[in-house]
């Protein structure tokens, strides 16, 4: 997954990759797979409903943004969420996130309600998510923006950091290590000691990726994570995102991009106006005259 | 110390010449790195014997005085640093903190009090346990603000002490504590080791504890507590949504500073023997903030050269000892101008085995230096406009 656009940097670990015999590269890619995998225990078994929508409904004063909106993303799978513009897609992603609190109606991760939770418990949880317009930490390099997403999953207290405890060395260990394997999945290694405000934009989305894998979570939120990509980079990602799925985690993916949703996505739910008019595969959604006429208009009384 | 940037931090500005050092300084082992550390910190030591020419302050000011006055000041701003530098809040009150540090240690050992004595060195973990729970009740209500909001709540706090100072009888107000307590011992002629009139020995154990200082705060800058922090200063709300409890970290950053400002704030009560509420003004507190700005706001070994710059002058040159506000003000708004990430820069490793993942990831073993001013905006901005909207 390495950018075809950089220079390997002189010693570096792409630059030993690349002097891999085919081999040894497999070899290295399965370990490095091996790292990056979940290892989480889910409830859920694969195919099974991992997180569901139940009739939510978000209110903004007057405005209605989500209106009894249902579906279940199970897991394993790859699921489109796509609308024209202001249909709510990022309403919802928002409310199974738990940035917002619906207004009524639930969400439920393997069937328990996340209820009132604050945001950094629903992470722990599970529930990871990257930002339409990125936001990493810009003072920090790309590996300690990773590393900051395991955290979520470390138990070290201040006072063990303060004395260097076991447990705290150990913790920082595996940390680097995961996260120096996420950054070879999603194929930005070579950038790991670059400030991450310095890293070009599609590093920067797919270090967006990284952090949010790096929580070791059952289902990752994508939103928008190709808004300003060449055709190229799309068909890169869309890679990177399928070895996502193959690795062993749920997706759920925001895009505008028809070609890439048609292209990942194993099923796709459309909103519309804050509802949801079809849910299916992505050929039924492709033929659905719901969809179509969501995004194409419908003539006025056929004199069109 | 193992994360300090430049053996010689009071190097002068000039960011080729700077940045060549640093590369060099971070490509060198650790085990070279600690040893270089030894002339320095062996110097550091010397210095109040030595009383070099030039450098000295005297005939103006006592120089070892002068240099315990510079070394409590650093251990204060590393305290106020990990606040306003890593964790991003805003603290304008800091001075409250110091002054509360100050106070305990007068309480329990000044004759003046009504109080029950204590030793004095006892008085140094109880100053720092007292201004912990002073950082938790101010910062329990408080942490929820943003930005301004936040700045002005403490600003308020740092009033309101020194006020309860003045209204609070016991608290003596400008009658103040005569003969606080100092630690024990005398030297051979029976005068006390630890005397106010002599700073060495008092600057010696002010530098002692200052390194012990640097060392845990590195510790917790190497841990998900510093990266918590950071993650708090860039972006609060991707930082919670990523895991972090912000809260809960933003409350560690304001109980670790606090502490080590009550710390300084015992020492320099043991060390000038009298404490009343004079001292622990507003522009006090700015003067703190100034130190930490001036010097590069979230680096630790900044904020103590920032410490010794702030201290340091107003004593090296008595003549121009009462324009230091001005001469302070001009050289900051000077510095926002052409330096706004500070003298040193903000500047924090993050990972316990960071160079061992550096060196594997790309071959060498420290992140890339970038400190170009065109993109350090945000590391001169330690109000912290995090992006998020203020709650």
């Amino acid at each position: 997954m390495s950018a075809p656009d950089q220079e390997p940097v002189e010693g570096g670990i792409v630059a030993e990759v690349a002097r891999m015999t085919p081999e040894e590269r497999a070899a290295h890619e399965a370990a490095v797979a091996e790292v990056v995998a979940p290892e989480r225990e889910i409830a859920v078994a694969v195919g099974d409903t991992l997180l569901s929508m139940e009739d939510v409904t978000m209110r903004f004063g007057g405005l209605v943004a989500l209106d009894g909106v249902s579906f279940d993303i199970r897991r394993g799978e790859i699921l489109g969420l796509i609308g024209p513009n202001g249909a709510g897609k990022t309403t919802c992603f928002n409310a199974l996130t738990g940035v917002y609190r619906p207004t009524s109606g639930q969400v439920l991760l393997e069937g328990a309600p996340l209820g009132r939770r604050q945001r950094f418990q629903i992470t722990r949880l599970g529930i990871a998510r990257t930002f339409q317009n990125i936001r990493l930490f810009g003072e920090m390099t790309a590996l300690e923006n990773v590393v900051v997403g395991t955290d979520a999953r470390h138990r070290t207290s201040v006072l063990g950091a303060l004395v260097r405890s076991p447990r705290h060395l150990r913790e920082e260990r595996e940390a680097v290590e995961k996260a120096m394997a996420l950054l070879e999945f999603v194929g930005i290694a070579d950038r790991a000691a670059e400030k991450a405000r310095n890293l070009p934009y599609g590093y920067q989305r797919r270090l967006e990726i990284a952090r949010a894998l790096a929580t070791e979570p059952k289902l990752l939120c994508l939103d928008e994570p190709a808004a300003g990509f060449n055709p190229a980079e799309k068909d890169d990602l869309m890679g990177l995102i399928r070895s996502i799925r193959d690795d062993g985690y749920t997706v759920l993916l925001i895009e505008h991009d028809m070609r890439l949703v048609m292209g990942v996505t194993d099923r796709i739910v459309v909103l519309e106006f804050g509802r949801k008019i079809a849910e299916g595969l992505p050929a039924e959604i492709r033929e659905n005259p719901a969809v179509i006429a969501a995004y194409l208009g419908v003539p006025d009384d056929g004199t069109a | 110390m193992t994360t300090t940037p430049t053996p010689a931090p009071t190097a002068p500005p000039r960011a080729a010449g700077l940045r060549g050092l640093r590369e060099r300084w971070n490509d060198l082992p650790r085990w070279q790195q600690w040893l270089w550390l030894v002339p320095v910190v062996a110097l550091l030591y010397a210095l109040p014997v030595l009383n070099p020419p030039l450098i000295t302050t005297e005939p103006g000011t006592n120089f070892p005085i002068a240099l315990f006055d510079a070394a409590r000041f650093a251990l204060l701003a590393i305290g106020l640093n990990v606040v306003v530098g890593q964790a991003g809040l805003l603290d304008l009150g800091y001075v409250g903190f110091f002054a509360v540090g100050a106070y305990v240690a007068a309480l329990f050992t000044s004759p003046d009090s009504m109080v029950w004595k204590i030793p004095y060195l006892w008085t140094l973990p109880l100053a720092m346990i007292v201004t912990m729970l002073a950082g938790l009740l101010l910062g329990g209500p408080t942490l929820r603000l943003r930005g301004d909001y936040l700045a002005i709540v403490t600003l308020g706090f740092g009033e309101i002490i020194r006020l309860l100072a003045t209204i609070v009888g016991p608290l003596k107000g400008q009658v103040g504590f005569q003969a606080v307590g100092r630690p024990p011992g005398t030297d051979s002629t029976g005068q006390p080791l630890f005397a106010n009139s002599d700073g060495t020995t008092w600057y010696w154990l002010v530098v002692t504890i200052t390194i012990v200082v640097l060392v845990l705060v590195g510790n917790l800058e190497r841990s998900r507590v510093g990266r918590a922090w950071i993650a708090i200063r860039e972006d609060e709300d991707a930082a919670q949504i990523m895991g972090v409890p912000t809260v809960q970290f933003k409350l560690w950053a304001f109980v670790i500073g606090a502490a080590i400002g009550g710390l300084s704030g015992a020492l320099f009560a043991g060390q000038v023997g009298f404490v009343n509420n004079q001292k622990f003004d507003v522009p006090t507190s700015v003067l703190f903030l100034a130190a930490v700005v001036l010097g590069g706001s979230g680096n630790k070994v900044g904020a103590v050269v920032g410490a010794f710059i702030v201290s340091y002058i107003p004593n090296r040159f008595v003549e121009l000892a009462g324009y230091k506000y001005l001469i302070f003000g001009v050289a900051l708004i000077v510095l926002m101008a052409f330096r706004p990430q500070g003298l040193l820069g903000a500047r924090q490793r993050l990972l316990t085995y960071g160079r061992e993942a550096y060196r594997r990831l790309v071959g060498r073993p420290d992140q890339v230096a970038s400190d170009d001013p065109m993109t350090a905006q945000a590391a001169g901005n330690p109000g912290g406009t995090n992006g998020g909207p203020v709650r």
